[in-house]
C-alpha cells in the first residue's frame, strides 16, 4: 500500500517543490528615473509560488484558499498547463501539464469564473456542439451529458437563447456545463461563483457535489467565499506568498489556527457589563458576543448562566473567514 | 481526419450564425473589400486615358479587368486574423484555445474559409456588375482556367499561414500594430494590389520575385487574365509551393516559441 503511495502516478494531482518565479523591471516615477531605465532597469524577481508539495487522491474535492496574489491561480495555470513551471515536479493524471498533449487535455477543464469560452453573440447550444467536435465527444455520450448537465444545472431552454441575453448567473451554468461535456476526470474550478447571489452560488455548490459523486471527478476549487469552501471541500490548501501554510481538514484549520470561541449571548433587556467574562466584540439589538479562550468555554458559559438573566446562548466556532483573515494577518507581521 | 471535417462543418455552422448577427458589419465589411479595388481602378483608368490611352502593356480595360479579378483574389485570400490574435492574447481568450486538444489554427481556417462562402457570391456579383460598368471581360485558355483554382487555393494557404503566424507577434509585443502596418505597405507595393507589378520599377520587380506576397495575388490575377505562359505559370507554382513549405516551417517554429514565451510569464 505505501509502495502505492509513493508512486505520483497513483494520485490525480501530484506536486513536489513546485515553483514559478518572475522577472519583473521595476520603474521608478520622474524624468531622471525615466533617463535612468533607459540605461538600467531594476529587476526584481517576483516568486508567485516558492516551493508547495501536495497530492491529491482521485475523487477528492480540495479547497485552495488564499488572498488574492497568493499564487492560487498561478497554480492551476501550471496544473492544466498554461504555465511552465520554474522548478519542481508535476503531474496530472500522469502526465505532464507543460506539454499539453491532447490526452491530458480531453481529461481535464479549467473554468474560470471571470474568462468564459461560450461565443457571445450566438446561444451556448453552438458553442457545445463545437466542443462535442473538439473533444470527439461520441454522439450517444453527447446526448446523455447534455440531457443530464441540462437537469442538473436547470438550464432549461437557456441553451438556445444568444448568450449575450443571459444573466450573469445563466450563463455561469452554461459556461459550467459547456466545459464539463466531454466529462472531464479532473477539474479546476477558479473562482466558479464570483459575483454570483446566495442561490445561484448554492445552485453551483449543489451540482459541483453532483458532478463529483456521479463521475467521480478530482475537483480542485479556488473561491473568495467560504461557504464553497466550507460545504463542498473536506481537505482545504491554504496559500499565501506563494508558500503552503495548511495542507488537511477544514476542521484542522479551524483547530489549528483559533485559540478562541465566540459565546452570543442574549439578556433579558438589560444591559449587564460583560467585560470580566470575555473581549466584548460587539452589542447588538441586546445580544453580546465574547471571544472567550477555548479552554475557558465551559467555565465562561457557566458563569454567565449562573449569574446573568439569560434568554439565549450559543457557544461558535469563530466564522472561517476570520480564522484565515487571522492566519494571513499572522503571516504578514 | 474525420474529426478534423466534423470541426470544419461546426465551425461552418458557427461562423453563419454569428455573421448573422453582425449583418450590419458584414455590409460595411463588403463596402471595404470593394472600395479599396475600385479606387485603384479608377485612378489608373484616368492616368491610361490621359497618357493616350495605355500604360505599359495595360489599357483601360485591362486595369479594369486587374482590379476586377483582383478584387475577388484578395477576397478569397483575405485574412483578419492579426487584428485578432492581438486581442485575444491581451483580453486572455488564447488561454481557453491553448487548453482545447486541437490546434487552433484549425478553427480560424474554418472561420475564414466559412466567411468567405458566404461573402464570395455577393462578390462575384459585383465582380460581373463591374465587368459589364467598365465594359471588360477576361478570357483565359482552359487550362489557365483549370490552373486558377489550385493556385487561388495555394495563395489562400499560403497568406493564411504566413499572417497567422506574423499575428503570433502578439506574443512578445503589445505594439504589433507598428509590424501589421509595415506588414500592409509591403503587401500593397509588391503583391501587385496597388498596381500590376509590370508597371513598377525594375528593382521593386526583382524584389516582388523574392518575396512570397507577388504569388498570393499578382500571380493568380494574371493568370486568370491570359497574361502568363504556361512556363511561367508552373515557375509561378513552384514559387507557390516553396513559400508553402517555408510557411508550414514558420508557422510551427513561430508557434512553439509563442507558446513557450506565453507559457512562461503568464497567460
Amino acid at each position: 500500500m505505501s509502495e502505492e503511495k509513493d508512486n505520483p502516478m497513483a494520485y490525480a494531482i501530484h506536486v513536489r517543490d513546485l515553483s514559478k518565479f518572475y522577472v519583473v523591471t521595476q520603474q521608478e516615477t520622474g524624468t531622471k528615473a525615466a533617463f535612468q531605465n533607459l540605461v538600467h532597469r531594476r529587476k526584481v524577481e517576483v516568486r508567485a509560488v516558492d516551493g508547495i508539495s501536495f497530492d491529491i487522491e482521485p475523487g477528492e474535492i480540495v479547497g485552495f484558499l488564499g488572498p488574492n496574489g497568493a499564487g492560487k491561480t498561478t497554480t492551476l495555470k501550471m496544473l492544466t498547463g498554461l504555465l511552465h513551471p520554474t522548478s519542481g515536479e508535476l503531474s496530472v493524471l500522469g502526465y505532464v501539464p507543460s506539454k499539453r498533449e491532447a490526452a491530458f487535455l480531453r481529461q481535464i477543464t479549467l473554468v474560470m469564473g471571470q474568462r468564459n469560452q461560450l461565443v457571445w453573440d450566438i446561444p451556448a447550444e453552438l458553442t457545445f456542439e463545437l466542443n462535442r467536435v473538439i473533444y470527439r465527444i461520441p454522439p450517444d455520450s453527447y446526448r446523455s451529458m447534455v440531457t443530464e448537465l441540462t437537469e442538473l444545472l436547470d438550464l432549461g431552454s437557456l441553451l438556445k437563447k444568444p448568450v449575450r441575453n443571459l444573466s450573469l448567473g445563466e450563463r455561469m451554468k452554461c459556461e459550467i456545463a459547456v466545459a464539463l461535456l466531454h466529462r472531464p476526470g479532473v477539474v479546476f474550478l477558479d473562482e466558479p461563483t464570483i459575483g454570483l447571489d446566495v442561490t445561484m452560488q448554492q445552485r453551483i455548490r449543489t451540482f459541483i457535489t453532483q458532478y463529483n459523486q456521479r463521475f467521480g471527478a478530482t475537483v480542485l476549487l479556488t473561491s473568495h467565499y467560504m461557504a464553497d469552501v466550507a460545504t463542498l471541500c473536506k481537505r482545504v490548501l491554504v496559500i499565501h506568498h506563494g508558500k503552503l501554510l495548511f495542507d488537511g481538514e477544514l476542521s484542522g484549520l479551524l483547530r489549528q489556527f483559533t485559540s478562541h470561541k465566540t459565546i452570543i449571548i442574549q439578556l433579558d433587556n438589560c444591559k449587564a457589563d460583560l467585560s470580566n467574562y470575555g473581549e466584548i466584540e460587539s452589542y447588538e439589538d441586546g445580544k453580546y458576543t465574547l471571544r472567550v479562550p477555548k479552554t475557558e468555554t465551559a467555565r465562561v458559559t457557566e458563569r454567565l448562566l449562573a449569574e446573568l438573566p439569560v434568554i439565549d446562548l450559543l457557544v461558535e466556532d469563530p466564522p472561517i473567514e476570520e480564522v484565515i483573515a487571522r492566519v494571513f494577518a499572522q503571516e504578514e507581521k | 481526419m474525420k474529426p478534423l471535417v466534423q470541426l470544419y462543418i461546426q465551425q461552418f455552422k458557427t461562423t453563419l450564425a454569428m455573421m448573422f448577427q453582425y449583418r450590419a458589419s458584414l455590409v460595411i465589411w463588403t463596402i471595404g473589400q470593394v472600395l479599396e479595388p475600385l479606387v485603384y481602378l479608377i485612378v489608373w483608368s484616368v492616368v491610361a486615358n490621359s497618357s493616350g490611352g495605355s500604360v505599359g502593356s495595360y489599357t483601360t480595360a485591362d486595369f479594369a479587368a486587374y482590379f476586377i479579378v483582383l478584387m475577388l483574389v484578395n477576397q478569397v485570400t483575405y485574412t483578419w486574423i492579426m487584428y485578432e490574435f492581438e486581442y485575444r492574447v491581451r483580453e486572455g481568450i488564447l488561454s481557453a484555445a491553448l487548453l482545447k486538444p486541437v490546434h487552433p489554427i484549425h478553427s480560424d481556417i474554418a472561420d475564414n474559409i466559412s466567411s468567405k462562402i458566404i461573402t464570395l457570391p455577393i462578390m462575384i456579383a459585383i465582380a460581373i456588375i463591374f465587368a459589364f460598368a467598365f465594359h471588360t471581360s477576361v478570357a483565359p485558355a482552359p487550362w489557365a482556367i483549370l490552373a486558377f483554382i489550385p493556385v487561388l487555393l495555394l495563395a489562400f494557404l499560403i497568406r493564411f499561414i504566413l499572417e497567422w503566424t506574423l499575428a503570433q507577434a502578439a506574443f512578445w509585443t503589445t505594439r504589433v500594430s507598428a509590424i501589421n502596418q509595415s506588414y500592409f505597405v509591403a503587401f500593397l507595393f509588391l503583391s501587385g494590389q496597388i498596381a500590376p507589378l509590370t508597371l513598377l520599377p525594375h528593382a521593386v520587380q526583382i524584389l516582388s520575385l523574392l518575396l512570397p506576397f507577388r504569388w498570393l495575388i499578382n500571380f493568380p490575377v494574371e493568370l486568370l487574365l491570359g497574361r502568363l505562359t504556361m512556363v511561367e505559370t508552373l515557375i509561378g507554382i513552384g514559387a507557390q509551393f516553396g513559400w508553402l513549405i517555408v510557411s508550414i516551417v514558420l508557422l510551427r517554429t513561430v508557434w512553439r516559441a509563442g507558446v513557450k514565451a506565453y507559457t512562461a510569464v503568464g497567460a
